[in-house]
């Protein structure tokens, strides 16, 4: 009998509480910015596409739904000439986002991507690349690497000294 | 045997080496850079330290660089020691801190000697807070990507280049730290052996520029074991693909044949799998001249069927470049006696004369690590850089030899490279180089002599008797040669283990008989002499040992009606006869059935063309010049309807109903048979592997479920291979696979080239299963010498006649890796070469046009080039080349008139 009273009080209770259920998908929940959903390519701060193809992402996707293939504009810049996530296999990992060493592939807090044709969760590189640079605003791989490409020569990344005159003989 | 305490276990190891190499033999993981094991010792890097200590109750010890310490018996040291961990730990910090942020770009990453010794030592963490050095680069042209920025000055580079290949374009300049590793100025790399530079090369200074243009990690490339179709030498190799086309070729280490370095045409040649040129379905050519469609392998069947089903009226040409497999199979087909081995009759008289010398006399062909150790070398009549680069660079290394041994007595141990190098300065051991036209080995050797092939076989006949005077000796010598035979038979004498090389691309048996003479002589004389003979391709030795007829046969069984269908295997026959002759040839048959890889005029003049697959998708076994049968297994499934030829002529069989063709279901059925048939082929073995198959994938193999998804969702299973126990996989047997079905070498921790370390039973010594590959032909121990007594006439020189001889050509002198879009960019142009006196006399001068006649045939036209070396009365035809018809080597041209 008393027990039977206790579970009325708590029922009764809870309904002051605020609710929990939101009506989706009138109303949806918060995702933080770090949540793992749809996978994007972003651009650098100077609107180039990040991704250097490097094939890190690729190698420790642990389902290998990544395919990609990797080409160089006329000046060396290496970018994807395709770059494919299969996200009907995709286990939303972040591994991707881990690996990538230009900050170019990142999870947004996206998850709406129920489709009922499977053949419509393929992404080519048209479908992953955004416009902004996501998450990180600052970084741009090419400003810190060795490589030169279009617009910056040897020797004017960032820490660089101008290239060595290697006929000097001075000490 | 020594004992070494290596942190305080006793190891039994062999003396003579240092520290560093018995420790990686040993398994332990130690960091290096400047040492290699073809290069040995500088101790430049500093990288390999280890703690040394007196005796057991010493606790402090020293730090000493382990590839500059020797091995002694009872030595202490400690690779675990914190301060030499420390040590090496900073030395990468140093090395570290001008390299730039590249490794996501850096083609090298994923196969990265540094990378890998930066994660070994643990420096993860850049403390170093100054500016980077940078530098410009150099285009080296179209082999190799520089990158300079990447360099950590190991030296191993200019050490392979200059040292190791004998590169002269190429060296270390500036000085302090600017020092820079490149040539004075931009321009192409000359040395034939370049492209080692990338596997050579710790960092990714310098990288495969093939490559590039179609990159693939290293752990994304699904490999197979395979051999280099481009010359007879057969360096193994591990061709790698990635979404069905051919991404480069890598060396794969087999002590006894091309150890750690291929040549450059091996290297990248490979892109002729990817040309445009490929056949990729079966054609069918009707009445009209361009009347080509593309037909169904059915169809392509059922049309030859009729022709092929009365094997008496069908010859099959044979090919050098094909696999023994398919050349069975062929000889199946048509039976033995309608079987020819696809060379031209001088081309298999000369390779059958190989086999007996090699076979019936008492000198065994050589290894190429074999001729690497010899300490004196002839060479004779043959252009070895470009016709058998491999064997070459052989020659270079032993070249070097004897000057070693003199470091020996001073007690600097062989691997000390650069006390052995001053101890020697530019002293170099014994080498002859005699051939008709400027050789690249001249600047190797001690003797060179230019010389008509007549002559080149005199001066080895006469070097012959003054070795043993039981060979025949030549009359009417000349001063000078007889005192030039009379100075190399003595250092030849002097030598411990002398080698004669000779090849028959210059088309004389009596060079190859001189070369016999010398060899044996030296025999006789009871030295441990080898007698190594250069085939042009890579499996005529293998067709030598077959018992094919040669060319003539087929064009007399057409010509005479007896047979009406021609089946051309993996040939063009534009390249083994006249121009005239071949077509009439192809004209005459009723039919023609061409089986190849790609487009050529034989194949243009086919009735029906079978697409086979290149050598790279192909399995099969191919014998090289040592005489070594090496099987080959297909990196991938190529598309459409392209198969082995082997598999076309069963499928041609099955279409003839023929009962053979029901057995034999996989290339373990054809190997069976033909080893059976084909006594002299008996050593061909099957090789099995128990509890799976081996994977072709690294197990880091990536986008499995992506890569065709564009296509189609569902995944489906890879093909699977019956010719072979490797898998078209990342899964599957693991553990120590027999060494010629090892498709990559890969060690956990080791993902660079280095990574071979962890698979051989020594470092630089044999694999852990032994050297791939089985020996066919063994010399005879009969000590009876029964000598060559035929001597040639000296040449003498005809009134407005020449004598042609070959300018073999490393780049376009190959049928099938002039194909590639690199090698091509290297190809000489295409040129009659004679003495200046004859130009003159002529009344011509280089780049003017000369107008060739052949007895009878049509004038040909080429561009006359100055060769101050080459003898008078000889004129150089660069045979081969892309654009030069074939012409017999050793025929007289004669001139009518130029413009
Ligand atoms: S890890 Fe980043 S840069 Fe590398 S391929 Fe993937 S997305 Fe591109
Ligand atoms: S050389 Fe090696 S460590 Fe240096 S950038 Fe290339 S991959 Fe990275
Ligand atoms: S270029 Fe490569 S091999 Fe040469 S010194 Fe630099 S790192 Fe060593
Ligand atoms: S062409 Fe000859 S020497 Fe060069 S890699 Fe191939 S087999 Fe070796
Ligand atoms: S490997 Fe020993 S000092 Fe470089």
């Amino acid at each position: 009998m008393l027990s039977a009273l206790k579970t009325i009080w708590l029922v009764l209770r809870h309904m002051f509480h605020r609710r929990v259920t939101v009506q989706y998908p009138e109303t949806s929940n918060y995702l933080a910015p770090r949540y793992r959903g749809r996978i994007v390519l972003t651009r650098d701060p100077d609107g180039e596409e990040r991704c250097v193809a490097c094939y890190l992402c690729a190698a420790v996707c642990p389902v290998d739904c990544i395919s990609l293939q990797a080409t160089e504009d006329e000046h060396g810049r290496r970018y994807p000439e395709f770059f494919r996530i299969n996200f009907s296999r995709c286990i939303f990992c972040g591994f991707c986002e881990e690996a990538c060493p230009t900050y170019s592939i990142q999870l947004t807090p996206d998850n709406e991507m129920s489709e009922y044709k499977r053949k419509n969760l393929v992404y080519e590189k048209d479908d992953l690349l955004i416009s902004g640079p996501g998450k990180y605003h600052d970084y741009n791989f090419y400003r810190v690497a060795g490589l030169a490409i279009q617009g910056k020569d040897k020797g004017e990344a960032e820490n660089e000294e101008p290239p060595v005159d290697v006929r000097s003989l001075l000490p | 045997m020594a004992t070494i305490y290596v942190d305080g276990t006793p190891h039994e190891v062999e003396e003579g080496q240092n520290l560093l190499q018995a420790c990686l033999s040993l398994g332990y993981d130690l960091p290096y850079f400047c040492w290699h094991p073809a290069l040995h010792s500088v101790g430049a890097c500093r990288q390999c330290a280890v703690k040394q200590f007196k005796d057991e109750r010493d606790a402090r010890g020293r730090i000493v660089m382990a590839c500059m310490t020797p091995v002694a018996d009872g030595i202490r040291i400690s690779i675990d020691d914190p301060e030499a961990r420390e040590f090496r730990k900073s030395v990468i910090e140093w090395l570290m801190t001008n390299h730039p942020h590249d490794c996501p770009i850096c083609d090298e990453g994923g196969s990265c000697h540094l990378q890998d010794m930066t994660v070994m030592t643990g420096h993860a963490h850049r403390r170093f807070r100054y500016k980077k050095r940078t530098y410009r680069n150099q285009c080296l042209g179209p082999f190799l990507n520089h990158e300079m920025n990447r360099c950590i000055q190991c030296y191993r580079c200019v050490r392979f280049y200059r040292d190791y290949a004998g590169g002269r374009d190429f060296d270390v300049l500036g000085s302090r730290n600017r020092v820079y590793f490149g040539r004075h100025e931009d321009g192409v790399l000359e040395n034939e052996f370049s492209g080692n530079l990338a596997e050579i090369c710790p960092t990714g200074v310098f990288t495969d520029k093939t490559l590039k243009k179609h990159y693939t990690r290293k752990w994304d490339l699904q490999w197979s074991p395979s051999i280099c179709p481009h010359c007879a030498v057969g360096c193994n190799v591990s061709p790698g693909e990635r979404y069905g086309s051919l991404r480069c070729v890598v060396n794969r280490y087999n002590d006894a044949v091309n150890g750690y370095v291929l040549c450059d045409r091996g290297r990248f040649g490979y892109e002729y799998v990817n040309s445009e040129k490929r056949i990729r379905g079966p054609l069918a050519r009707g009445a009209g001249e361009n009347a080509v469609e593309a037909v169904s392998k059915g169809t392509a069947l059922e049309r030859i069927r009729p022709w092929i089903s009365e094997p008496e009226r069908v010859v099959g040409i044979g090919s050098p470049r094909a696999s023994l497999e398919s050349n069975f199979a062929l000889r199946a087909l048509v039976g033995p006696e309608r079987f020819v081995a696809g060379m031209s009759d001088p081309e298999l008289r000369l390779a059958r004369r190989a086999v007996s010398i090699l076979r019936d006399g008492p000198a065994a062909p050589p290894s190429v690590a074999e001729i690497e150790a010899c300490d004196a070398v002839v060479v004779l009549g043959e252009d070895l850089t470009n016709s058998a680069p491999r064997l070459a660079l052989a020659v270079r290394q032993a070249v070097r030899r004897q000057p070693t041994e003199k470091a020996a007595r001073f007690k600097i141990p062989a691997w000390d490279a650069a006390a052995v190098a001053y101890c020697c300065q530019n002293e170099k051991g014994p080498l002859l180089v005699a051939t008709p036209a400027p050789d690249r080995l001249d600047d190797a050797a001690t003797w060179t002599r230019r010389a008509a092939p007549d002559d080149v076989a005199r001066l080895g006949f006469a070097i012959a008797h003054a070795v043993c005077s039981a060979s025949p000796a030549p009359d009417a010598m000349s001063e000078a040669d007889r005192s030039l035979a009379e100075e190399v038979a003595r250092a030849l004498k002097d030598a411990k283990r002398p080698a004669v090389l000779t090849g028959v691309s210059c088309g004389s048996e009596d060079v190859l008989r001189a070369a016999a003479n010398l060899a044996w002589a030296l025999r006789a004389e009871g030295k441990d002499a080898r007698l190594s003979i250069a085939l042009p391709e890579c499996n005529s030795m293998g067709l030598a040992l077959m018992d094919g007829g040669s060319l003539d046969q087929a064009i007399e069984a057409v010509e005479n009606g007896s047979a009406q269908t021609l089946v051309v295997l993996e040939n063009d026959l534009f390249r083994r006869m006249e121009k005239t002759k071949a077509e009439r040839l192809l004209e005459s048959a009723q039919h023609a059935i061409a089986i190849d890889c790609v487009e050529n005029p034989t194949t243009a003049r086919a009735e029906i063309v079978l697409p086979a697959a290149a050598l790279y998708e192909a399995s099969g076994t191919v014998v090289n010049n040592e005489g070594r049968a090496q099987r080959f297994d297909r990196c991938y499934v190529a598309e459409d309807n392209i198969q082995d030829g082997w598999r076309w002529l069963i499928d041609a069989m099955s279409a003839a109903r023929r009962s053979e063709a029901k057995d034999w279901t996989s290339l373990d059925d054809v190997r069976a048979a033909m080893t059976e048939a084909l006594p002299a082929l008996a050593g061909v073995a099957q090789l099995r592997v128990e509890g799976g198959k081996i994977p072709r994938q690294p197990h880091r193999y990536s986008g499995r479920t992506a890569m065709r998804a564009h296509i189609d969702m569902s995944e489906p299973t890879p093909p699977e291979d019956a010719d072979s126990p490797l898998a078209f996989s990342m899964e599957g047997y693991s553990g120590a696979e027999p060494p010629a079905l090892q498709p990559f070498f890969w060690s956990p921790g080791w993902n660079s080239p280095s990574a071979v370390n962890k698979h051989q039973r020594e470092i630089g010594g044999a694999l852990r299963g032994g050297s791939p590959g089985i020996r066919l032909i063994e010399a005879a121990p009969s000590e009876k010498i029964v000598w060559f007594e035929e001597i040639p006439q000296a040449f003498s020189r005809r009134p407005d006649e020449w004598l042609l001889v070959p300018l073999s050509r490393i780049f376009g002198g190959e049928e099938l890796s002039v194909l590639s879009p690199a090698v091509a960019e290297r190809v000489a142009a295409a040129c009659i070469a004679m003495n200046p006196k004859d130009a003159e006399a002529l009344g011509l001068k280089a780049g003017d046009e000369a107008e060739i006649r052949l007895g009878g045939t049509e004038p040909i036209r080429q561009p006359l080039a100055d060769m101050k070396e080459l003898p008078e009365g000889v004129a150089g035809w660069p045979s081969g080349l892309p654009g030069v018809e074939w012409v017999e080597m050793l025929s007289w041209i004669g001139r009518k008139g130029t413009d």
